[in-house]
């Protein structure tokens, strides 16, 4: 049942694309085959490769630094009441502005080139894993904490055996909104002003009328993170 | 309340702390000008601007496409929320698609409709639409959801129509997760528009950010930054304090 709802779903939206193909003739987006076709070649050129792994470098240092840092920051204002109520609505604040109109401060201050992309990726993704973690530890069973004191855990003890593991679910929650948040940080850097990753393919595709090139970026990163938020929720506790 | 007058007192002193730091700095010359201008300075270029009147074409530009976004979001969404809640089949058909929504970002969809419609008003909207919608239609869903069975019971007593009966008993006691969906929206649609306008446009504030740091006009830009930013802070602030409003009139009641 459960199967058919998928590959049912999968036929409406192909259904839906391929109308779309028909209905612009593929001056705006090309139907799925020529553009599977198109992607399949693609897959084939070195230079297509060179700028998906530029995209999926930077991606991966700005992911892995908002993890850090995020987890860091939320178990330690988590354990700290009044810092987190000081800091909780600065972060929230800054979650909810549009921090686009910060890129160019960022490649002010870092130049052009990946250290930029990487940055604006972990001002996207740090504050809501965060927020998360530090959601988690608040909603803590007080007991658990009291038990870790009873039994003299150190602070960094406490947070390994009995914060991470108590707040695991709002943790990995935290990771799955950071992840595509960082990855939406680095794929803005490189629509804006930038030689090199899928973000610049896409609007190279559009500068140069290359319709079917932006469809195919646009399909690989459709299916891309897709994927890894479907393996998230699956490695996720339920 | 004197916690809660320290936490604010506290947050006041590090959040204008943070503002005179870098005034200092910049001012000092530990900053280059070149990159950072002091908080003064973006002020007084904010208030220029604005008193120029050199924004209003943008400012008429970004607000009326940010409000027809979210007005359609709130409305859409809503619908699609309640009937999906309504038709159980396709909701669980759905689902999978609402939990991945957000993993993808949207814009990357901006090129695809700049060559559908045009640059113009139309692939914006519809932009912010995208990135609005799926967030109030997942809180109609949850705040559906929540409505205990037996308020929909009373309803069927009182023999009210279901038009009434959404009306008078079903949207009043979802309300609080359907506000905190449209409080998304706005900040979401707000997102989707500025950033489209940045990304590839030719009007509206966040064009005239672009234009600005292309431009090399670090006063103007910063200018426009703030705000931008001041505009955001402020609509999600009273949007917050409503919800408080709402919060404690239910708990009054």
């Amino acid at each position: 049942m459960r199967r058919l709802d998928g590959l049912l779903l999968a036929g409406v939206a192909i259904a839906i694309w391929q109308g779309l193909g028909w209905w612009t003739q593929g001056v705006a987006i090309t139907a799925p085959l020529p553009t599977a076709v198109y992607l399949a070649g693609l897959l084939q050129t070195p230079s297509f490769w060179g700028h998906v792994g530029a995209t999926l470098g930077a991606f991966a240092m700005a992911f892995a630094a908002s993890a850090v840092f995020g987890l860091a920051l939320g178990l330690v204002l988590g354990a700290r009441r009044f810092a987190a109520d000081v800091a909780e609505p600065i972060l929230a604040g800054f979650y909810t502005i549009p921090k686009v109109t910060l890129y160019p401060v960022v490649l002010l201050v870092f130049g052009l080139g990946v250290s930029a992309k990487v940055a604006f990726g972990i001002m996207h993704g740090l504050v809501p894993i965060t927020l998360f973690t530090l959601g988690g530890v608040r909603a803590l069973r007080p007991v658990l904490v009291r038990t870790a004191r009873a039994m003299r855990l150190g602070t960094w003890q406490t947070m390994r055996t009995v914060l991470l593991p108590a707040c695991l679910p709002s943790i990995v929650g935290g990771l799955r909104i950071g992840f595509s948040l960082s990855l939406l940080g680095v794929l803005i850097g490189e629509m804006f002003s930038s030689q090199r990753g899928l973000g610049f393919l896409l609007v190279n595709g559009l500068a140069q009328h290359n319709v079917p090139l932006t469809t195919a970026v646009v399909l690989v990163i459709v299916l891309g993170a897709v994927g890894a938020n479907t393996l998230m929720l699956r490695l996720g506790p339920r | 309340m004197t916690r809660r007058r320290a936490v604010l007192l506290v947050r006041a002193a590090v959040l204008s702390g943070a503002v005179l730091l870098l005034e200092a700095l910049c001012r000092a010359g530990v900053i280059d000008p070149l990159t950072v201008i002091p908080p003064s300075a973006m002020a007084a270029s904010m208030l220029d601007q604005l008193a120029a009147g050199t924004l209003d074409e943008a400012m008429v530009q970004t607000f009326t496409t940010v409000g027809l976004s979210f007005g359609i979001a709130v409305v859409l969404g809503t619908l699609l929320g309640s009937w999906l809640h309504a038709s159980a089949r396709v909701r669980r058909a759905v689902d999978p698609v609402l939990a991945s929504y957000y993993s993808v970002p949207t814009f990357i969809f901006y090129p695809l409709m700049v060559a559908l419609l045009g640059l113009s008003m139309a692939p914006l909207v519809v932009l912010g639409c995208l990135t609005a919608t799926p967030a109030v239609i997942i809180s109609t869903l949850a705040g559906l959801d929540a409505v205990p069975p037996v308020f929909r019971r009373v309803a069927r007593i009182q023999r009210l129509g279901p038009a009434r009966t959404l009306w008078m008993v079903v949207l009043p006691a979802a309300m609080p997760s359907l506000f905190s969906g449209f409080k998304l929206a706005l900040s979401y649609a707000l997102i989707g528009v500025i950033a489209g306008e940045f990304i590839l446009s030719g009007s509206g504030l966040g064009y005239a950010i672009s234009f600005a740091y292309q431009s090399f006009d670090n006063a103007g830009m910063y200018g426009l930054m703030l705000f931008v930013l001041l505009v955001a802070v402020t609509a999600n602030g009273l949007l917050y304090a409503w919800e408080g409003h709402l919060a404690r009139r239910r708990v009054q009641a």
